[in-house]
């Protein structure tokens, strides 16, 4: 049953480069393969989550080296969830970009660089060493670059620039962070650094580390001093890559890792709760007031995503169960209806070959599906009942009203107001009024395009089932490992004996 | 202890490099050395005063051996780092295709 999970890196490691040699030979070789492996990836994650249901914990030591001297991989309820929304959101953009990327060359560039940044990202989920999350998050940021600038436009190329050197210069610091930590614990197993800092006394070292990480992995996820890369890069990149971009690699390299780090391996105390919280307002307030003056829509989700991470950091800062499971949730969430309003933004692009509000307009006799599907993803991501952000969004400002942070849970209220006020500038100059001369030519979009924007729409509209005590679950045994804190250790000791 | 600190001053010139410089190549230069800064640092913590190379072998007694560990970690970094500066300086030439210059006052085509 161990056996599965190293097949979570080293699969789409395999399809990379299976695409790579087999692309010269067959034209279809990098569509096929790619949608081929990320389907069984999907799969085996959902067998993987039924699996961690029943043992609680899975850990498999690679080469059969015990871990404090070996290196392991760990799959605990919040890997799992992490896992099963990164491979689903992988597979519905390659079902996506079988269309969408006709009109680019190299296709198979694509495809193989796509695999290489879904192998970091899974390698980051399942690692359980402080060392093999950087590689594999430099694995996943150097195929992040490379895809940002798979246009070759003069904009694409400066974009993925900007972020190529912030991104390496964060990288750098967690480089830094993890070896000074190792210099003060000689070890780099998590759960191992997490037992020799409880022995030892923490003084300044580990503050100084907290704030290169925090800095780092800050940086990755595009908090708010530190989100200047992000509009550019994912407006830059092509829509698919934007999706995936948005959607789970900022989620798995900077929510997913801080978080991990920050619950389960260092320990949270008061102060490091209190910068999360004033993060994550932050993001919150400036992404929504940067969001609603923008003009190109995908600049403007981009915008909307530093300000719903906000929202996630924000819920974590709290710190009590309910808000972690509500930013948990809203995590979910956002890596559904980021990615499908992407998807959305790459229709408009694809029929329209235009992305700019003020020449665009009464898309809605010209492209109704498109149209029908990001109206609900706008819906639930402004917040409106019945739909999953208005949930998540619910549960983290009645977790902060439970906490005392009145004027913090107001604030949240109001940001969601501004939220609203953004998609529906995004509806009403796409979808509404009177149709652009630019726009006449605009034909909805083919199948296998739908398809995906069709199972993303169908998850964000009932995913506020999942707080359903029958569903809960999957949700609740990841909240379970942040709220554990470093009791993780215990649980990866224990099952390795 | 003069070594950590030199290494240190390494590491904030690089970092002026990229803040501070116009050029691209330039600050592409400032990665590298911060990049060589913190891989210096990390086979400092595993260095110690007369060490040796830890090869295990029979007659060999287990003492005052230099840290193998950081070794391993730096020779990942280092490929790590030169896959970076591949990206990064192949971006670099694109740009300068594109735009026609290597200053970076001058490619601003992105607002907002």
């Amino acid at each position: 049953m161990k056996i599965i999970l190293p097949y979570f890196i080293t699969f789409p490691l395999l399809a990379a480069f299976l695409i790579a040699l087999l692309s010269r030979k067959s034209k279809i070789a990098g569509e096929l393969i790619s949608n081929l492996f990320t389907f069984g990836l999907l799969i085996s994650s959902w067998d993987l989550v039924k699996r961690v249901y029943l043992y609680k914990i899975i850990v498999y030591k690679i080469g059969g080296w015990l871990p404090p001297a070996g290196i392991s991989l760990v799959a605990d309820g919040f890997s799992v969830f992490m896992l099963l929304i990164v491979n689903l959101i992988a597979f519905l953009v390659m079902v996506y970009s079988i269309r969408y990327m006709q009109r680019y060359t190299d296709k198979w560039k694509f495809y193989s660089l796509f695999m290489l940044m879904l192998t970091g990202m899974n390698g980051i989920i399942l690692s359980g060493d402080l060392f093999t999350i950087y590689v594999f998050l430099e694995l996943a940021s150097i195929a992040g670059y490379a895809l940002v600038a798979f246009g070759i436009e003069p904009q694409d190329l400066e974009a993925s620039f900007k972020y190529a050197i912030m991104g390496s210069l964060a990288s750098i610091f967690i480089l830094l962070g993890i070896g000074l930590l190792y210099s003060y614990t000689s070890t780099l197993n998590l759960a191992d650094i997490s037992w020799v800092l409880a022995e030892k006394p923490q003084g300044f070292l580990i503050g100084f580390v907290s704030v290169l990480f925090l800095a780092g992995f800050g940086l990755k996820a595009a908090l708010v001093p530190f989100h200047a890369w992000l509009p550019d890069a994912h407006s830059c990149a092509p829509s698919p890559v934007s999706a995936t971009l948005s959607g789970v690699f900022i989620k798995t390299l900077g929510i997913y890792a801080l978080s991990r780090i920050f619950f389960n391996v260092l320990g949270v105390s008061g102060k490091v709760l209190f910068v999360f919280m004033i993060l994550g307002i932050l993001s919150m307030v400036i992404g929504a007031l940067l969001a609603i003056a923008q003009n190109d829509i995908k600049r403007m989700f981009a915008y909307s995503s530093i300000s719903q991470v906000g929202y996630i950091i924000f819920a974590f800062g709290l710190g009590t169960p309910l808000a972690i499971l509500g930013g948990l949730f809203h995590l979910f969430n956002h890596a559904i209806f980021k990615p499908l309003l992407f998807l959305n933004a790459g229709s408009i692009e694809y029929s329209t070959g235009n992305r700019r509000l003020d020449k665009l307009g009464g898309l809605n006799s010209k492209l109704p599906f498109t149209g029908a599907m990001s109206l609900l993803g706008s819906m639930s991501i402004s917040g409106i009942p019945p739909f999953g952000g208005f949930w998540s969004k619910l549960i983290i400002i009645i977790a902060a009203i439970q906490s005392g942070y009145i004027g913090m849970a107001a604030v949240a209220g109001l940001t969601s107001i501004l939220t609203l006020a953004y998609y529906l500038k995004f509806q009403t100059f796409a979808f509404l009024g009177k149709i652009d001369e630019g726009c006449k030519e605009a034909k909805e979009v083919p199948l296998s395009m739908k398809f995906s924007m069709l199972i993303l729409t169908a998850v964000c509209v009932f995913a506020g089932l999942m707080l359903l005590p029958e569903f809960r679950s999957f949700l609740q045994s990841a909240a379970d490992v942040l709220v554990s804190g470093t009791a993780y250790k215990e649980a990866v000791f224990g099952m390795i004996q | 202890m003069s070594l950590y600190f030199l290494c240190f001053t390494l590491f904030c010139v690089g970092l002026y490099c990229v803040l501070r410089k116009r050029n691209i190549i330039k600050i592409i230069i400032g990665l590298a050395i911060i990049e060589y800064a913190v891989n210096l640092f990390l086979v400092l913590i595993g260095y110690r005063t007369h060490g040796r190379a830890p090869i295990f072998a029979e007659d060999q007694v287990i003492s005052n051996m230099v840290d193998p560990l950081p070794q391993a970690m730096v020779l990942t970094t280092i490929v790590i780092g030169l896959a970076v500066i591949a990206v990064a300086v192949s971006l670099a030439i694109r740009i300068y295709e594109k735009y026609g210059t290597f200053d970076i006052t001058k490619i601003r085509r992105l607002k907002g």
